[in-house]
Order: structure tokens, then sequence, then C-alpha cells
């Protein structure tokens, strides 16, 4: 068991955290919140030809860099500290995990390259916006001629407008659910952008109005995908935890530099005991989240190389999902009470950092919801969960 | 960073497993699940002979360098032989004092003389030991220690006066390292000594303190012109505090996988009493024994990280937080353990103040967030020393 990063680990992050002070400072944050689609096209293009983090999880026999989950879990975590506005989750993690798992040679072929170049796709699954595995898909995928037509509603789609390309999930005509991966430009696919209150994370509601689908746009060669979206969206969840687990720690720096600072009754507010024991609970809450993230990262990448089962996954999922959560609000909020008075002005960034906690605390299912699903593991099997 | 074990260490896992398993029987087989918080003074001469069992198999300071007769093994290792322990149910450890603490410290700061006599007894389950830092007016401010020792030049001895109190295992112990004012006057952490005090001296007197569990697992020790040797200071007579923190340094190392493992038995004993009696069909129960289940394991994980470590032996962040967030988790513990069982939580089985593991860890859990730095110190300490923030002023 290695418990730690690698050398080369520690270089890819240290140069990530570098690049992105430069690219995803505060200046360019506020910027890309305001873009048309949520976020800066011609610095995720930039990106993409610079720093090449697109391809980071596409296997090196598809032209891609064929690293694991440890590396992508870590990138992110720098992405969070500086509230990166970019669709690397759904494009990158998602996505691309969805090709490695479930896609033909082909489609592999295919799709790799279109998002090797910088083009992007998203997972638009959710009909149902309180749930947060496959039982929450209402689109339906009737046989049309040859193929296939799909029809429904989602919403809830991260980074879902300007997205090449949509990873849509729907039942067919004998319950078994599919995923369809379609240009967004296809006929009768309708994306709108929908205004959030965390204008970091743009989310948009994509309907379907008899979409025609072939063959060769299903994954899983046709055979039912509710598992492998359940697994998608723990994949999801485990980077979500990754982006909290950095803008927590964002968010505990700058309180703790901000404290330093300031000065009231003659002496900085950081030598009060009132603060520093606020601090120290946040630096626990981080350390801690940070922790039990390292462990879903590791799980994750067994994961992807087939070594952990479905299970696994979603128990590593679920505990790190409501732990980073949790933390990331009680962090970013604490750090905004020890802002004071400007704490809740838009122009210090801090505010940026708690609304994104709440954003992400609720999407892919928030503290109560994954540890509702830890209690089942563990109260509601007839066998000892093993240790 | 992975998850993988080697086939060596899953080899050494078995085969602590199967001794374990064969030992554990007969005259032993009763300490099984023994000796925990709460119960730590059932089966005590039981317990002592376990020690020297293990030792003969030599399952005792498995981490210590071969050289002083131990295994030299890894930290890997180390973790693998107490969650085998734990999970076996092997009996709280009276050794572990000796064990974890003085042993590595003598290994560390003792000279040649010392180590001779002094590692064979603990390795071999022989002699036991307790610690004397804490005194009444000396608890988080442990650099107001007023333990006087004072060297006698006629015979060579140094003589020792003054009060330790909060001492487990003073009264099943054979020694006890205390820190003491070797130089009078002196303020703070300058002018300590560190002494190895026998406690079978007529100048010691233990008295112990009954807590609110109804046991009694720590002790006032008095010493009244108690003597020690001069070869039983280890460093010189002005470097106690030097040793006294780096024992402490030590404490924080493996045997907190083991502790896990023993929360672990107390999890699961709070989770088959939730099935026993439906507790688990409350919507905010199970809310908390999930948060209990996955603050265990990131226990675990924060254990993983520290002790890969970071490679020039500096304190790291997770080290810092480690007994603030051990100690705060087994208090919530004790009181879900509480609200689980509901208000017969408050019957007792049988006559007398005794308690059921339940109820000790639910009263017993109460002592973690203060002993060995309270919550208010550990945070303290975070705020400063992790982050940076002003030191408290001193008055």
């Amino acid at each position: 068991m290695e418990f730690r990063f690698s050398q080369e680990q520690q270089m890819i992050f240290d140069t990530a955290a570098a690049y992105l002070a430069q690219t995803s400072d505060s200046s360019a944050v506020r910027a890309a919140m305001v873009a048309p689609h949520g976020y800066d096209r011609a610095a995720w293009q930039r990106q993409c030809e610079e720093m090449f983090w697109q391809g980071l999880l596409v296997p090196e026999s598809c032209d891609g860099l064929g690293l694991g989950f440890v590396e992508a879990i870590g990138l992110l975590e720098k992405m969070g500290e500086r509230l990166a506005c970019t669709p690397f989750i759904s494009s990158a993690v998602v996505v691309t995990s969805a090709l490695n798992r479930a896609a033909s040679g082909a489609q592999q072929q295919h799709y790799f390259a279109e998002l090797l170049a910088g083009k992007t796709a998203t997972l638009a699954y959710q009909g149902q916006t309180r749930r947060w595995d496959a039982s929450a898909v209402t689109a339906q995928l009737t046989t049309s001629g040859d193929g296939w037509q799909l029809d429904g509603n989602y919403a809830l789609v991260p980074h879902g407008s300007g997205a090449d390309y949509l990873l849509l999930a729907a039942r067919d005509e004998r319950g078994a659910l599919q995923l369809a991966l379609l240009p967004s430009a296809t006929p009768g696919l309708t994306v709108v952008n929908q205004p959030t209150m965390d204008q970091t994370r743009p989310l948009a509601s994509v309907s379907a109005v008899a979409v025609q689908v072939t063959a060769g746009q299903l994954l899983n060669n046709g055979q039912c995908c509710a598992q492998l979206l359940n697994e998608l969206i723990d994949i999801a969840a485990i980077a979500v935890a990754a982006d909290q687990v950095g803008g927590a720690q964002q968010s505990l720096n700058m309180a703790v530099d901000y404290t330093q600072e300031r000065v009231q009754f003659g002496r900085t507010i950081a030598s009060f005991q009132a603060i520093k024991h606020k601090a120290a609970d946040m630096m626990l809450k981080v350390e801690a989240a940070r922790s039990v993230l390292y462990y879903a990262a590791c799980v994750a990448d067994e994961w992807r190389l087939a070594e952990a089962d479905a299970e696994s996954l979603a128990q590593a999922a679920a505990m790190a999902k409501s732990y980073c959560s949790d933390a990331y609000y009680f962090v970013a909020g604490s750090a905004l009470q020890l802002f004071g008075g400007v704490g809740i002005t838009s122009e210090y960034d801090i505010q940026l950092y708690f609304k994104r906690a709440k954003s992400t605390e609720s999407f892919y299912g928030d503290g109560s919801y994954h540890r509702e699903r830890v209690a089942a593991q563990l109260l509601d099997s007839s066998c000892e969960v093993a240790l | 960073m992975n998850l993988r074990s080697n086939a060596a260490d899953e080899a050494f896992r078995r085969e602590v497993a199967s001794w374990l398993e064969q030992h554990l029987s007969g005259e032993f087989a009763q300490l099984r699940h023994r000796g925990g918080p709460g119960d730590e003074h059932s089966f005590v001469e039981e317990r002592k002979a376990w020690e020297r069992e293990l030792a003969r198999g030599g399952w005792t300071c498995i981490g210590w360098p071969q050289s002083h007769g131990g295994r030299g093994a890894t930290i890997e290792q180390q973790v693998i032989f107490n969650e085998e322990y734990a999970r076996a149910g092997g009996p709280g450890r009276i050794g572990h004092i000796g064990e974890t603490l003085m042993g590595p410290t003598l290994i560390a700061y003792g000279s040649a003389e010392q180590q001779a006599r002094y590692l064979p007894g603990i390795r071999e389950g022989r002699e036991f030991w307790c610690q004397g830092y804490s005194e009444p007016s000396a608890g988080s401010d442990l650099g107001n220690v007023k333990t006087r020792a004072e060297l006698d030049a006629d015979s060579g001895q140094w003589r020792i006066n003054g009060q330790k109190v909060w001492t487990s295992w003073a009264t099943e112990s054979d020694y006890c390292f205390v820190i003491a004012r070797t130089q009078p006057g002196s303020v703070g952490h300058k002018g300590l000594g560190f002494f190895m005090v026998a406690l079978d001296q007529p100048g010691v007197t233990i008295r112990p303190i009954e807590q609110l569990t109804g046991s009694a697992e720590f002790n006032e020790v008095f010493f009244d012109d108690a003597l020690c040797s001069a070869e039983d200071l280890i460093g010189g007579p002005e470097q106690g505090w030097q040793v006294a923190m780096a024992l402490l340094g030590f404490e924080r190392g493996v045997s907190t996988l083991g502790q896990q493992m023993l929360f672990q038995n107390e999890l699961d004993q709070v989770v088959a009493a939730a099935r026993d009696n439906g507790a688990d069909r409350d919507p905010i129960i199970r809310q908390r024994i999930a948060d209990a289940h996955i603050g265990l394991r990131i226990m675990r994980y924060n254990s993983m990280r520290m002790l890969a470590g970071g490679e020039d032996g500096s304190l790291s962040k997770e080290a810092m937080i480690y007994k603030l967030y051990w100690s705060s988790w087994h208090r919530n513990l004790g009181n879900l353990a509480m609200d689980v069982l509901g208000a017969e939580a408050q019957l007792l089985d049988g006559d007398g103040y005794q308690l059921s593991r339940l109820q000790g860890l639910f009263l017993y859990s109460r002592a973690d967030t203060i002993y060995g730095g309270t919550n208010q110190i550990q945070r303290n300490l975070i705020a400063e020393r992790a982050l940076g923030m002003p030191r408290e002023p001193r008055g």
C-alpha cells in the first residue's frame, strides 16, 4: 500500500497549480462566469493545446496520456482551488470514462479524436432531479426504422450549453437503460442554458423530440447500461469531491491570510482564540476530506482497471462525496464569516467559493443522500459488511 | 498512490492471524475483547501473563530494530499486526506504554547501559511502565511542572519530591518515567530532567482516582524523597523537555491503527444494538451510524497518509489533526451508543456500578477529549503550528 503521491504525480500537480494561477485567476473566472456558455471556449481550447489534460484518462493506444484517477483527482483539486470554469469533469472524466468502459473500438477512435482536439461532451440523464442514479432516467428510446427514436427531457446538465456531444440516457422498449452519444447539433435536440446561482458551474436543460439514433451511436453494443450509468455518476461524484477539497483548501488559505492582515483592537484578528479555533476546525475538515478523497481516487482507479467492482466504487463515492460536500460548505461558510463585512461583497472572491460549495454539495447527491446509501449498505444487508 | 498490498505483507497477515488464533485459547481464551476502555482492571495478572506469551512468540515490540530485540517490522507490518490483534479480540495491552513510548525513547536517547538494563524487561513482558508528566498545576500547561529532583552528593542518587496525576496504570506498573525540575527556580521548559523511577520503594505512594465510570484507570503518584539512581536519568539533567517531547512524538505512531480496530469493534456493537432494537429504522439514527462509519474509515485514511509520511520526518498536517479528530469521533460514538439504546441505556446489569461496554464507552470517551492535550489545546497547536497564526500570549 502506497498512500502518497509519486514525484511524477506531484510534478503534474505543481505544473497545474502554476498554469491555473495564470489562466484561472479572479478576473478570468469572473469573465467566464458571464461568457455565453458559462465558460471561456477559447481558453479551454488553449488549455487543451498547452496542457493536454483532456487526454489524461484517454488510453495511450488512442493517443491519450493513459493516466489514471489518482492523477485526475490531484489535478481536479488544483482546479477547485482556482474555481476553474471548464467542462473538464463532464468531458474529460465522465464521458471519457464511459468511452473507456463501453465504447467499441471504432467509437473510441472517432470520439477520442474529437475530444482530444478540444471538442467537449457531457452526460445528460436526469428526468427527475432528486435522484442521482439510473432511476432518475425518464427519456424513452423506441424502435424506428433501422434504428431508434429518442424522446424526453433532461435537467441540470453540466456544461450542456456549448457541448459538442451529448451522452444521453434513455430506456428502451424492454426497459433496458441505453446510453447514446450524439452530436448536440442532431435534429430534434434542443439545449438551453439555464442561469445559475453559482455562475462558475453552468447548467443546461436538454430536450429530445423524435431524435433519430443509430446502432453505432449506442454504447455497450446496445446492452443494458444501468450499472455503467450508476458507476459514471459515482465517478462524477468523486471528481466533484476533488473540486470540493481544492475549494475548501483555498477558502481556508484565503481566510487565514485575511485574518493575519485585518487589525482590530490593536491586534490582528488571527491572534484571537475564537478565530484560531475556527480555523483549526476548518483545517481538520479539509485534511479529513483530503484523506477520504485519496482513498476514493485509489478505488476509482481500481475500477478503471476493472480491479474494483461497482459496489466498492459506490461505497467510496458515497463516503467521499458526503464528507467532502459537508466539509466544503462548512469551510467556505466559516471563511466567509471570518472575512466579516467584506465577505459578503461581490468584490471579494470568497463568496464565489461559498456559492460553489453549495452548488457542488447538492450535485450528484448531498451529504444526507450519500450517508443513507452507506446506512443501507451497513444496516439493510443480511450479511456482515466486510471491513 | 494505491491500495494494493503485496504478497509478503499478506503472508505476514496470515502468520499473525494464525498465531493469535492458536494462542488466544486455553487459559487466554477468556481474555478476548477484555481490558478495553472502562474494563481496564479486569484480568490484570492474566493479561500480564498474556504479555509474556506474546513475547515468547516474538510479538511484542515488533517495530523495534532487530539489534534491540525487535523484528524491525515495517510500518505496514506493524499496522497489520495491530489490525489482526484487534480483529482477534486481543486483550487491552498492559505493556503498550513501555513498548510504544519508553522503549523507542530509550533506543533514541538512552545509553547502551540503560538500554541493556530496561529494554529486555519491556520486550519480554516482565516489566511495565507508566508516565509521570501531568501534575495538579501542570495539565495543559506542562511546562509548569513543580516536582523537584535533587542530586544527593553523598549517595550519588537523585531525590524526587512532588506529585504526579492522571498516571495510567501506576498501580500495575513497575516503573514510571518522570519529568522533574533539576534546577531550583527554573521555569518553563528549562531545567527539567527525565528520570526512570522504580515505583516499588518507600518514597512512592500511589492513590487511584475513581472516575465517573466507577473504575480507576488513572492515579495520583506522590514522591516523598523517592530515590532514583544517577544512571537512570536519560540525557543530561537539563534535557528532560527535549526527551519528553520526543517521547510524545513516538505516541503518534502505528498503535493508532490498533486503536481504530477497537473503535471498529465498538461501532459494530452499536450497529448490532440498533439492528436489535429497531433503532436502525430511524432515519436520524441511520444518518448518525453512517456518519460514524465514514468517520472511522476517514480516521484510517488519515493514518495511512500520516504513516506514509513526509520524507523530512516533520509533523504533517494530517498528523496534527489526528488527536482532535479521533477524540471527537470517539466521544460522539459514545453518545450515539446511548441514543441507539434509548432509555434502556440507563439500566445497569446486576449490583454495583457495573457498566456495560457501551455505557463504559459513553462515559469513558469523555476523557478522550481531555487527556493528552485537550481539544482546545489541540486547536491552538493546529492554528499556530500548521496554519502559522499568532501564538497565545503567556501570563
